[in-house]
């Protein structure tokens, strides 16, 4: 039983990791292009759900490290010689590590709605000061992202959407792929498995010998670093960042898109990413207002069917198959 | 130079009657509901835009220019009865989930409203021109002061007082203050919860609407108002305490004059310096200033 729901779940995700392959073979540059957010923000989300769905702690101010990834990217652009994107990357991972390092460790003394509003006010924090503060950010006009080079290759000759639809595809998808499978390291491992006692019952977990506080703290900042890391990635597409990729309404997004995937699934929040930005693209070129019909869902999930599409999806399949 | 102060200060004290209006709204809710409700913003926008519509319905009747008041906090009033709806029809479905679900809940309120608010009123900023002056300026220490502020600053203050009243000394009160200590030993004694929830709600949506109609006169409306000012209501709450009404009083007048006293000093503190306040309050006095009691 066990044994053919791994089976079942490897051929689904090698499956579709093929078909993302091939995708820039086969669809309209449009959709190719629509596919870079995705897996920027599937970054990000995988680590807004070892907050969220693994260690039971919903922040409402995720988006703040999407921006210190986007701005840090932006900033060496911009500011340095620097051009490669491992370096942006990197660097991105670094400063959200640091950021996270020292917010999380105010934050996750609070459970619930206290940590919803510590993280939303941090999140805040940091929108204002990108906003306020012009010399560095470039105000509410945001900062310019010049093209990065890849693996060392200065594609700078290169037309923009061949470039976009071509390597910086590829290898986002790679940062992706690879983000995925540290992600599911952590969740499997002795520590993923702390983090659920702690979201199961803090009390026995304490009792257990797990420091709390201490774990928490960790997700936290290996949170932070997959926000970040997705952020830099969000950048080059369109070329520009600017303050409202922080702002608290992009956050409730971010819960938004983990909800509507589900949260009690490892890929759940990556579904809820791609939903998410393809309806809204459907939505969009046919009515002008997304926020209403995304309202209304978000409301519908809310009320009848809280484990979100992944939800749905395995209630007709063995529960065993899409679990993580 | 008092002059500048007075001016300073006035403008502060003005944002803090309107924010007050707001964050009571709040207040009430996460009071009884213990649900924090994000679209409380949404609804100061609501409030702000049937202003506007309300004012420019009356100019168009060609009524005195001095009862412009009149139309303007009625339509600000009425249009709180969108809680009901709001609340049968949406919340009510949420009371015995985890607080994550209540917050998301509301958050969709606010993607709904928002565009809600376009369809209705369009995309420009509407504004009530002319009115704002209609009952001239005062002189207070040599500075010169709207009457309009001086007015909505004192309905703001009954306001508050009304509503002390009605948690003290009123049987409605009574019941909310007991749903707000235990919802189940209320319920046991036989409080229809329903009803409660139903009219707290929309209590807390009159009070939001309230306040974006009154700030009409003042500023523009625009769309993007009420998520801007959540976060100040937001700010609010925080400093006073969750669900505390004297809380709310003295938080935003916390709020409203430090963002004046920011804007006029260093404008890039601005609302920097009021999201440190709350890190610093949600760390070191997590239940606010005035969190101990509750509603």
């Amino acid at each position: 039983m066990r044994q053919s729901g791994s089976a079942t779940r490897g051929v689904v995700l090698a499956a579709v990791l093929l078909s993302i392959a091939l995708l820039p073979l086969l669809a309209p540059t449009y959709y190719v292009l629509l596919m870079l957010p995705f897996m920027a923000l599937a970054v990000v989300l995988l680590g807004v759900n070892l907050l969220f769905g693994y260690t039971g702690l919903v922040s409402f101010g995720h988006a703040l490290f999407i921006g210190v990834g986007a701005y840090a990217g932006a900033f060496l652009t911009v500011h340095t010689t620097v051009r490669s994107l491992e370096v942006m990357l990197l660097a991105a991972a670094a400063l959200g590590a640091a950021v996270a390092a020292l917010v999380g460790a105010l934050c996750v003394r609070y459970v619930k709605i206290y940590f919803g509003m510590l993280t939303l006010a941090f999140g805040m924090v940091f929108y204002t000061f990108l906003l306020k503060f012009y010399r560095l950010t470039g105000g509410d006009e945001g900062m310019r992202v010049l093209r990065p080079s890849l693996l060392g290759q200065s594609l700078d000759a290169m037309p923009k959407t061949d470039y976009l639809a071509g390597p910086y595809y590829y290898y986002s998808l790679a940062v992706l792929v690879i983000a995925a499978f540290v992600m599911w390291r952590v969740v499997r491992s002795p520590f993923g498995l702390c983090l659920r006692t702690i979201r199961d019952n803090p009390a026995k977990a304490e009792s257990l010998g797990v420091s709390v506080t201490r774990y928490r703290w960790y997700a936290f900042v290996i949170s932070g670093v997959f926000g970040a890391v997705g952020g830099a990635l969000l950048g080059p597409p369109t070329g520009n960042v600017d303050p409202t990729l922080a702002y608290w309404t992009s956050s409730g997004n971010l819960v938004f898109m983990v909800l509507l995937g589900g949260f009690a699934n490892f890929f759940g929040p990556v579904l809820g990413a791609f939903v998410f930005i393809f309806l809204q693209d459907r939505v969009m070129s046919t009515f002008p207002y997304w926020r209403l019909v995304f309202g209304a869902i978000l409301a519908f999930i809310v009320i009848f069917a809280p484990a979100g599409l992944m939800g749905l999806l395995s209630r007709r399949r063995p529960a065993e198959v899409f679990r993580a | 130079m008092t002059e500048h102060l007075v001016n300073v200060v006035m403008s502060g004290v003005f944002h803090a009657a309107i924010l007050f209006l707001v964050a009571a709204g709040l207040q009430v809710v996460f009071g009884v509901q213990k649900i924090f409700n994000l679209a409380c913003g949404s609804f100061y926008a609501l409030g702000a835009y049937t202003g506007v519509s309300a004012v420019g319905w009356y100019a168009s009747t060609g009524g005195p220019p001095g009862l412009f008041l009149l139309p303007l906090a009625l339509g600000g009033l009425l249009v709180g009865i969108v809680g009901l709806p709001v609340e049968r029809g949406l919340l009510r479905f949420v009371y015995d989930r985890d607080e994550t679900f209540q917050l998301l809940m509301t958050f969709a309120l606010v993607l709904m409203m928002e565009d809600l608010i376009r369809m209705t009123w369009g995309t420009a900023p509407r504004s009530t021109a002319g009115y704002y002056l209609t009952y001239g300026q005062a002189r207070l220490l040599g500075a010169a002061v709207p009457v309009y502020n001086l007015v909505v600053i004192a309905a703001s203050l009954i306001i508050a007082a009304g509503l002390g009243w009605l948690l003290t000394r009123t049987a409605f009160g009574r019941i909310m203050r007991a749903t707000a200590d235990n919802r189940e030993m209320a319920e046991a004694l036989g409080v229809d919860m329903r009803r409660v929830y139903a009219k707290v709600f929309t209590l807390g949506t009159a009070l939001g609407t309230l306040g974006g109609a009154l700030v009409i006169p003042a500023t523009a409306a625009m769309s993007e108002m009420g998520i801007e000012l959540i976060v100040e209501a937001f700010a609010v709450v925080v400093i006073g305490g969750l669900g505390s009404m004297r809380g709310a009083v003295v938080g935003a007048l916390v709020v409203g004059v430090l963002r004046s006293v920011a804007i006029s000093v260093y404008p890039e503190l601005e609302m920097l310096l009021i999201y440190l306040i709350v890190i610093a309050v949600l760390i070191f006095r997590p239940r606010g200033l005035f969190g101990a009691a509750a509603v």
